[in-house]
């Protein structure tokens, strides 16, 4: 429990110092509406992909093919919305059409989640290896489908998820909130959350407390494939289009943005807060970063070098525990 | 015979002669020299990586790091090269002590802070390549120097086709046949290889064993960085000049390959004779492709789905193993 808290609290630290920091070197542009809007339209994307591994990481497994999947559930809704629904298209008949290419592209996702479920669950292929490997075909179909091309113009209802502003709220911020309220509900009150974090501390424990494992992991990857689906639509709407190998960098990016909000790599701890709480950092970083005219990869270097000084940090500090027991 | 059987190796073995009968029939010229010449050069660097790979696995780590460690390592080497002059050797070493450098940082946050090596070396991937393009501005290197490009072109096997057209064996994968001979010495005849085994099989009894964790760790990541320092001047070699985002995001198909060639993400386990056979199956499943005039767009959809059928088989295969021993056990 100590461990925990003491967590929560070094990542809010690091949040105010990161903020502040900020403040100081942009000045008032910082914490302009503008700047605080464009920030909630950037972070959903990797955060909703993040929580799609998060969840994987919990029963001490990763899934690598996120971003394969969500580009092939973008391409699938693109394909039958440029097939069917002409870009500058109204009324009943196109917004069904778009609603079934979204169900369509969610579906795709879903149906990857249930494939790697099946290789890790049944087969009991180690995740990393399963995931590695529906990564490269998920790939392959997306560049055969498309001949890597990229598929644009999407109709008006689509670009809504992606730029569309309700009540001041932008909608991609609006889909974030609600998957990572979702995901926090499964984790921590329902049945189902208890038992991912006992696979992922001791699955032979867990399977003899009578918990049936291979539907906890079915579930588990299911619930990232559709995650993965989520972000894809968010994605495609931003970009307004569509592509076999879009957001390829995201995919270690989620795995840094869990490990920094305190997913153990090794499974069974790791919270949403704590997760949440890492995404407003590395997007205060990048943002911040990119009103001073950094170079963005320079942004990139530098969220590496937090993710070694966090680890770095929190072993230190429970040797420091263990060495001096009160 | 039996005993065979046991082994990834076998099989992966099977599925490359069964797919080489097949491409062989459909295009007889895929069984020839020159495109057995052909193949061993382009995929080089792709072998040379995925020996560093096969330590790492074996050691029980994993490193993801090593595309951005090679891109810092040529980039350097040859902008330094460039502006001062060189010739091959200072190439390939300076490329290589860069790369070993960047291991050894690599292995010293692994060790000393006890991080996951797969978080350790995502982080460093960034910080590495994030650094190289701010620092080089993100421009390509070009013009060679004329020596460079002529040992790239140099020939040390020449014949001539039946139409005429010269052709021969280059002296890249030399360097690779020299990896793949240290790498062999190393994991066979010396106490090190024997380490690296036990280290990754079991940790705490390597330790109690009396092998030297630190000195195994800055040695696997190391020699990993030097490969890839290595397979960076290959790769440049190839293309003629240095790119920086050439290599970044191929990391993954390296570990493929490896792991194909039957190397375990545990650790422990993983055979030299495997991982090169990984590597062929990969760069025949490419080449193959190419002959029998099937559009390279689905090359992901077969080596996925190549990979999905062989882990899928051998977990699979070990899950009725564990099945059988349990029951042994409760009768």
């Amino acid at each position: 429990m100590a461990r925990k808290n003491s967590e929560t609290i070094v990542l809010s630290v690091i949040l105010l110092a990161v903020f502040g920091l900020m403040w100081a070197l942009n000045g008032s542009q910082f914490v302009q509406f503008e700047n605080i809007q464009s920030m909630a339209f950037q972070l959903p994307e990797l955060g909703i992909l993040s929580l799609a591994m998060m969840i994987t990481m919990l029963t001490s497994g990763i899934n690598l093919s996120i971003i394969a999947s969500a580009n092939l559930s973008a391409i699938t809704a693109a394909l039958i919305l440029t097939n069917f629904v002409k870009p500058d298209a109204s009324g009943i008949g196109p917004m069904a059409i778009a609603a079934g290419a979204v169900a369509a592209g969610l579906s795709v996702s879903a149906i990857i989640g249930l494939l790697n479920g099946f290789l890790i669950a049944v087969v009991e292929v180690s995740p990393i290896l399963a995931t590695l490997g529906t990564m490269i075909l998920v790939k392959g179909v997306s560049i055969v489908l498309t001949r890597g091309y990229t598929l644009s113009g999407l109709p008006e209802p689509i670009l809504f998820i992606g730029n569309g502003l309700v009540a001041g709220m932008p909608m991609p911020m609006i889909l974030f909130i609600l998957c990572a309220a979702f995901m926090a509900v499964v984790l921590n009150h329902t049945p189902l959350g208890n038992y991912i974090y006992m696979i992922g501390s001791n699955p032979i424990a867990c399977f003899f407390a009578g918990v049936n494992n291979t539907a906890v992991l079915f579930r588990t990857y299911l619930i990232s494939g559709i995650y993965s689906g989520i972000a894809a639509m968010i994605m495609m709407s931003r970009f307004n289009s569509a592509k076999a190998d879009y957001g390829e960098s995201y995919l270690l990016m989620t795995v840094l943005a869990s490990v920094l909000g305190g997913v153990s790599a090794a499974g069974g701890f790791g919270r949403v807060s704590g997760l949440v709480l890492a995404l407003v950092i590395l997007q205060l970083v990048s943002s911040g970063l990119n009103l001073l005219n950094v170079n963005p990869f320079l942004t990139i270097a530098i969220w590496g070098m937090i993710l070694i000084l966090v680890m770095v940090v929190n072993y230190l500090s429970v040797r420091y525990q263990e060495t001096h027991p009160r | 015979m039996r005993r065979l059987w046991k082994y990834q190796e076998t099989y992966v073995a099977l599925v490359i002669v069964l797919l080489s009968c097949a491409i062989t029939l459909l295009n007889p010229n895929f069984l020839t020299l020159e495109n057995l010449f052909d193949l061993l050069k382009s995929y080089t660097f792709l072998g040379i990586l995925s020996i560093g790979v096969l330590f790492v696995l074996i050691s029980g780590g994993i490193d993801i790091s090593f595309t951005a460690v090679a891109t810092v390592a040529v980039y350097t080497t040859m902008y330094v090269t460039l502006q001062h002059g060189g010739n091959i050797a200072t190439v390939l070493l300076m490329s290589a002590a860069i790369g070993a450098g960047l291991g050894l940082i690599n292995a010293v946050i692994i060790h000393f802070f006890n991080i996951p090596s797969i978080i350790t070396t995502i982080a460093t991937l960034n910080v590495y390549y994030g650094l190289l393009t701010v620092f080089s501005g993100g421009t390509w290197l070009y013009n060679m120097p004329e020596w460079f490009r002529r040992f790239a072109e140099t020939n040390v096997i020449s014949l001539v086709n039946p139409d005429g057209v010269p052709y021969g064996l280059s002296v890249i994968p030399l360097i690779w046949f020299a990896v793949i001979l240290a790498a062999w010495v190393i994991l066979h005849y010396t106490m090190l290889g024997r380490g690296i085994y036990a280290l990754g099989g079991n940790l705490a009894s390597a330790q109690r064993t009396g092998f030297n964790i630190l000195a195994l760790h800055l040695f696997v990541y190391s020699f990993m960085g030097l490969l890839a320092g290595i397979a960076g001047v290959v790769e440049v070699m190839l293309a003629q000049r240095v790119a920086t985002n050439s290599m970044v995001g191929k990391e993954l198909d390296v570990i493929a390959a490896v792991v194909l060639g039957g190397a375990s993400l545990t650790g422990g386990v993983g055979t030299l004779w495997g991982t090169l056979l990984g590597v062929a199956l990969v760069g025949i499943i490419g080449n193959g492709l190419t002959l029998m005039r099937i559009s390279s767009y689905w090359y992901n959809v077969f080596i996925g789905l190549v990979i999905i059928v062989s882990v899928g088989v051998s977990a699979y295969r070990r899950k009725l193993q564990r099945r059988r021993k349990m029951s042994v056990e409760v009768e």
